[in-house]
């Protein structure tokens, strides 16, 4: 049942939920470059990187690839930022939501599947080895996060029964589900991450392939690209806040504050992350992915019904 | 109004798509324009108001088509997968086969008397359709989707070349296993 403490807002703020979005993701490459300034120790703060970086990249002219199969290159270039906007759609800003689906916690999972298909797509389309390469990783990394990502996204719709976003940040008044589901938190987190191709995840662009999927995007599909796995972060990011982190709940500011204050602190969370973990392999984690994490969040979730199950 | 425009946009979109897979010569490219094919039903579906069913439809097969990328190069080797490639075989069968299905099952849309409707839609129609499709049945369906999940855990094992004495050694007892592809936990 759709909740009724959430307001169906007009389809015109879509556009301002877009902007809002972006405003996140530009923060987090500003972030990004801020941190990879001081680990370079570089005179400039690298706070200004994204701006010289999209000027840079607007202006450069495209690179062309032998018999590139151009469709389903800019489809999946593209891709990332599209599955981005997608998700916000359904996640509630405080009191306000875009589009407050019943089955929203599904509608997440069906758009973070797609990143299977641009990712791999991107790497495909342009007719280079090493893109391809970097594509293979990526599938080979999703077949392990994924399954575990889905039961993760189990555990608050089965704590809150529902599916609906909005019913779920309410159902966390007195307790934020990540103080009793951590497990399905943290491997939600790592499946933002693979999504976006960050951090761990990142191989599927590594420097050993000549950047992976990203060798031979140039230009605005490249920004596009680097624009679409910040903007995958902020989303994720946000679509956390109301199924673990207790939506807009907080003392002396409003919802949508509190929403934006956690949002953007899990963000930045994520960013610096980057820069703590190890990459991992690709082969060597799809054991990981179905040795430890799917059984953990198997757990989690069994652990999630009884505990709803008896509270009737 | 609009909603009725929109459904059979998208029902034409599902069939253009549907006919493109044997028209292009990629594999790539017939796999996502499968996907995008069963992506437009879905969205039919999300109008019926079926919003579960609608974005699983979605969910699942944009990721089997990703898995069908997989496959690809598993199975198919390198080559026929990543040239342009011919999507249709056998021709002429082919071309009987499915002019007879589709005479068929027009034959069916035209001549079954459908039914009128009584009433108005339930308020969930997504459990009324589960209830209409499952009904007292449920208990052995729950039963066969145990017996399916193990049937393919028994069909990967049967199938699987190495045994547990070609991981842990004759008296299984080598550790870490001798593996041709090393995992991440040193099993």
């Amino acid at each position: 049942m759709p909740d009724p403490t959430v307001t169906v807002v007009p389809g015109g703020w879509a556009l301002a939920a877009a902007g809002l979005l972006g405003l996140l993701a530009v923060a987090a490459a500003a972030l990004d470059g801020f941190l990879t300034a001081r680990a370079a120790g570089s005179a400039s703060s690298g706070w200004s990187h994204p701006y010289g970086e999209a000027a840079r990249l607007m202006r450069q002219r495209r690179r062309t690839t032998a018999a590139a199969d151009r469709l389903l290159w800019r489809t999946g270039g593209a891709g990332l930022l599209l599955m981005a906007l997608m998700i916000i759609t359904v996640v509630p800003l405080g009191r306000w939501t875009l589009f407050d689906l019943d089955v929203g916690v599904v509608w997440f999972n069906a758009m973070d599947v797609l990143a299977w298909a641009f990712v791999w797509l991107t790497g495909w389309g342009g007719n280079s080895t090493h893109s391809l390469v970097g594509g293979y990783r990526f599938l080979a990394h999703g077949l392990a996060y994924e399954l575990p990502l889905m039961f993760a996204l189990v555990a608050p719709a089965v704590g809150a029964s529902s599916l609906n976003l909005g019913a779920i940040a309410a159902a966390q008044q007195g307790l934020w589900f990540v103080v009793w589901m951590p497990v399905a938190f943290l491997v939600y987190c790592l499946g933002v991450l693979a999504i976006a191709v960050w951090g761990p995840f990142s191989p599927a662009l590594g420097a050993d392939v000549a950047g992976g999927v990203t060798a031979e995007l140039s230009g605005v599909d490249r920004l596009l690209f680097k624009g679409g796995r910040y903007a995958l972060l902020a989303a994720g990011a946000g679509f956390a806040v109301p199924a673990f982190l207790g939506g807009g709940a907080g003392p002396l500011l409003p919802a949508w504050a509190w929403m934006l204050i956690k949002t953007l602190a899990l963000l930045a969370v994520f960013v610096w992350l980057r820069r703590r973990l190890p990459a991992a392999r690709p082969d060597v984690f799809m054991e990981v992915g179905w040795v430890v994490l799917l059984p953990a969040v198997l757990l989690q979730d069994l652990i999630v019904a009884v505990i709803a199950t008896g509270r009737g | 109004m609009l909603t009725h425009v929109v459904f059979w946009a998208l029902a034409v979109i599902a069939v253009l798509a549907g006919a493109a897979v044997f028209i292009v010569d990629s594999m790539a490219r017939a796999s996502y324009a499968l996907a995008v094919s069963f992506v437009a039903v879905g969205l039919q579906v999300l109008l019926m108001q079926q919003n579960y069913v609608g974005v699983v439809t979605i969910l699942m097969m944009v990721m089997e088509m990703a898995v069908m990328a997989v496959y690809m190069v598993m199975f198919m080797g390198m080559n026929p997968a990543l040239m342009p490639m011919s999507m249709v075989h056998d021709n002429r069968h082919a071309l009987a086969v499915s002019i007879g299905v589709f005479v068929l099952l027009a034959a069916g849309v035209l001549l079954v008397p459908w039914p009128t409707r009584r009433g108005g839609p339930p308020v969930d129609v997504t459990a009324a359709l589960g209830e209409e499709l499952m009904g007292p049945k449920m208990l052995v369906m729950t039963g066969v989707g145990a017996v399916m999940a193990a049937t393919i855990v028994a069909g990967v094992v049967l199938a699987a070349h190495r045994s547990r004495y070609d991981r842990f050694g004759d008296d299984l007892r080598r550790r870490p296993a001798d593996d041709p592809q090393p995992g991440g936990v040193g099993r």
